[in-house]
């Protein structure tokens, strides 16, 4: 009789520490969400009030911008040679071998060259970012700011999510051009193709409806990239625990949102298709 | 505990106050750091707040620069309510409030030279370039550091970053002087050193000040009025001597290492 009680109430406490850790995750959900977005209306609002960071904005348009050109282009390379010589058997079975340069044109420029960036832009500036202010914060550096009557939201947040927002699409747009190129390295592995003939067959299969809308979901992730890094970094706790957990949270998080956006901007351009 | 009243000795004769705090209270979760203090500092004065760690010293000061919302209670620096201003009316009492943080928080990414540069040249725009570099040579050496001026955070050693700290705050010529645990982690005579730069510096610049420290050589040195924090409120407050020999057994321990 003793032991049943003992497990009932073993039992129980069990159930209640597992709905205590859901409910605890959720709420720490839900206040994330309502954090990112206090921090997202901030943004926007801070963005228009003078005086605007023009120089701190540049800064961080070549940190981003330039310092992660090498990364995006070998990705690119690597993304555009490895898609055609795995898509090149499929199409040589049907004798569409010509077909090549359009279809991993309209991949790339579409859907691979887009996410693949963005991710790794995520890990590289995403937890850079996090890691940048969330030691600026726990260094008490971002309070030597505001009573410096510096106001460190526009110094340090402003600026880097609207770098994101602007080069995160130009790196795309690079990727795309180095994707192609290493595409057609990789027709020439078994064909020979000249360069212009290989673009020539490439362009002809896109469209303008291809590039505006992967363009356009490209600012979106450059936006996200930028939002979840500097307010996992501005808000992380004191202690240096909390600077490698701002980084973790900024890269594990871009990440996620990059599939939502992708996934909401595929549905979208459908409707509109 | 009572609070002790014990003569006071201030070293101008000058009675305005400069900060003002009423009835101050701040809790941080269910945790009540603050629970109703009441301090004045007047103009010229140096204030040693002391206490066990975890007593709201910093939390104190923070909330005279607005970096800390209290929960009651009032803030009133340069005959400003700091929880009613924002803006530009905030930034001008932050301007004339300079705060050294424990850690120095220089801009790890900036040169010493950067470091002074980057308030100075925001908050007071009618300067020059070398009217600017004129004003960082001449607190860099000040503080006796303008060898370092092209040097970068990580390559100074602590005694230095609190120096290098020093001098960006007074290059906004501060009339108030917040130091959060100025000599911490330094070497005694380190320590040593930066009290008596914050002395020579509270006298060359005339600033009022409130020091947060554990190291009693400081306050000795540094003190026109120690008050003492237990529990969020102020137990204690009077002179170095005087409350060196307080009856109360607790204030007296403060001074006894």
């Amino acid at each position: 009789m003793k032991g049943n009680v003992d497990t009932s109430i073993l039992l129980s406490d069990q159930k209640k520490s597992t709905k205590s850790v859901v409910a605890d995750y959720l709420k720490k959900v839900f206040a994330d969400v309502g954090g990112i977005t206090q921090f997202a209306m901030r943004f926007f609002k801070e963005m228009f009030l003078p005086p605007y960071e023009l120089k701190a904005f540049s800064i961080q348009c070549y940190k981003i911008g330039n310092k992660s050109l090498p990364l995006v282009g070998i990705t690119g390379f690597i993304m555009g040679l490895v898609l055609t010589l795995q898509a090149r058997p499929t199409l040589a079975e049907f004798g569409a071998e010509s077909w090549l340069p359009g279809m991993v044109a309209l991949s790339l420029i579409r859907e691979i060259a887009p996410v693949v960036t963005a991710l790794i832009c995520a890990g590289k500036i995403g937890s850079g970012i996090g890691a940048e202010l969330g030691s600026m914060k726990v260094t008490e550096q971002i309070d030597a700011m505001e009573v410096s009557a510096i106001n460190p939201f526009k110094y340090l947040v402003v600026t880097r999510i609207l770098a994101t927002t602007l080069m995160i699409p130009l790196l795309v747009l690079f990727a795309d051009g180095i994707g192609m190129f290493g595409a057609f390295v990789g027709v020439n592995i078994h064909d020979h193709v000249s360069l212009i003939r290989f673009f020539h067959h490439a362009i002809q299969k896109i469209a303008f409806i291809d590039i505006i809308p992967a363009t356009i979901k490209t600012i979106f992730f450059g936006f996200f990239i930028g939002l979840i890094g500097t307010y996992s970094g501005y808000t992380a706790d004191n202690g240096t625990e909390s600077v490698g957990k701002a980084a973790n949270t900024a890269v594990v998080m871009a990440s996620l949102t990059i599939f939502i956006v992708d996934m909401l901007a595929v549905q979208i351009i459908d409707l509109l298709h | 505990m009572q609070v002790q009243e014990l003569p006071i000795t201030i070293n101008n004769d000058l009675t305005k106050n400069v900060i003002q705090i009423k009835n101050l209270h701040k809790k941080f979760g269910n945790h009540e750091v603050l629970k109703g203090v009441n301090l004045t500092i007047n103009k010229g004065e140096n204030v040693v707040v002391l206490g066990k760690s975890g007593t709201g010293k910093s939390v104190l000061i923070k909330c005279i620069v607005g970096l800390v919302i209290p929960d009651e209670g009032e803030v009133i620096v340069l005959d400003k309510n700091v929880q009613n201003i924002r803006g530009k009316e905030l930034n001008n009492v932050r301007i004339k409030t300079g705060f050294l943080f424990q850690s120095a928080a220089l801009y790890d990414s900036m040169t010493v030279r950067e470091n002074l540069d980057f308030p100075l040249r925001r908050s007071f725009k009618h300067f020059s370039a070398k009217e600017r570099e004129d004003m960082i040579l001449e607190e860099l050496n000040d503080v006796g550091l303008s060898d370092a001026i092209d040097k970068m955070p990580s390559e100074l050693s602590g005694g230095m970053r609190k120096r290098i700290g020093l001098a960006r705050t007074l290059i906004l010529k501060p009339e108030i002087m917040l130091y959060d645990e100025p000599t911490t982690g330094l070497d005694t005579i380190t320590s040593k050193e930066i009290s008596e730069l914050i002395l020579a510096m509270q006298r060359k610049n005339k600033t009022s000040s409130i020091i947060i420290t554990h190291d009693m050589a400081c306050a000795k040195l540094t003190a026109d009025r120690i008050v003492i924090l237990k529990d969020g409120v102020i137990v204690a407050e009077g002179t170095y001597s005087s409350l060196e020999n307080s009856e109360d057994g607790w204030v007296r321990s403060f001074f006894n290492n």
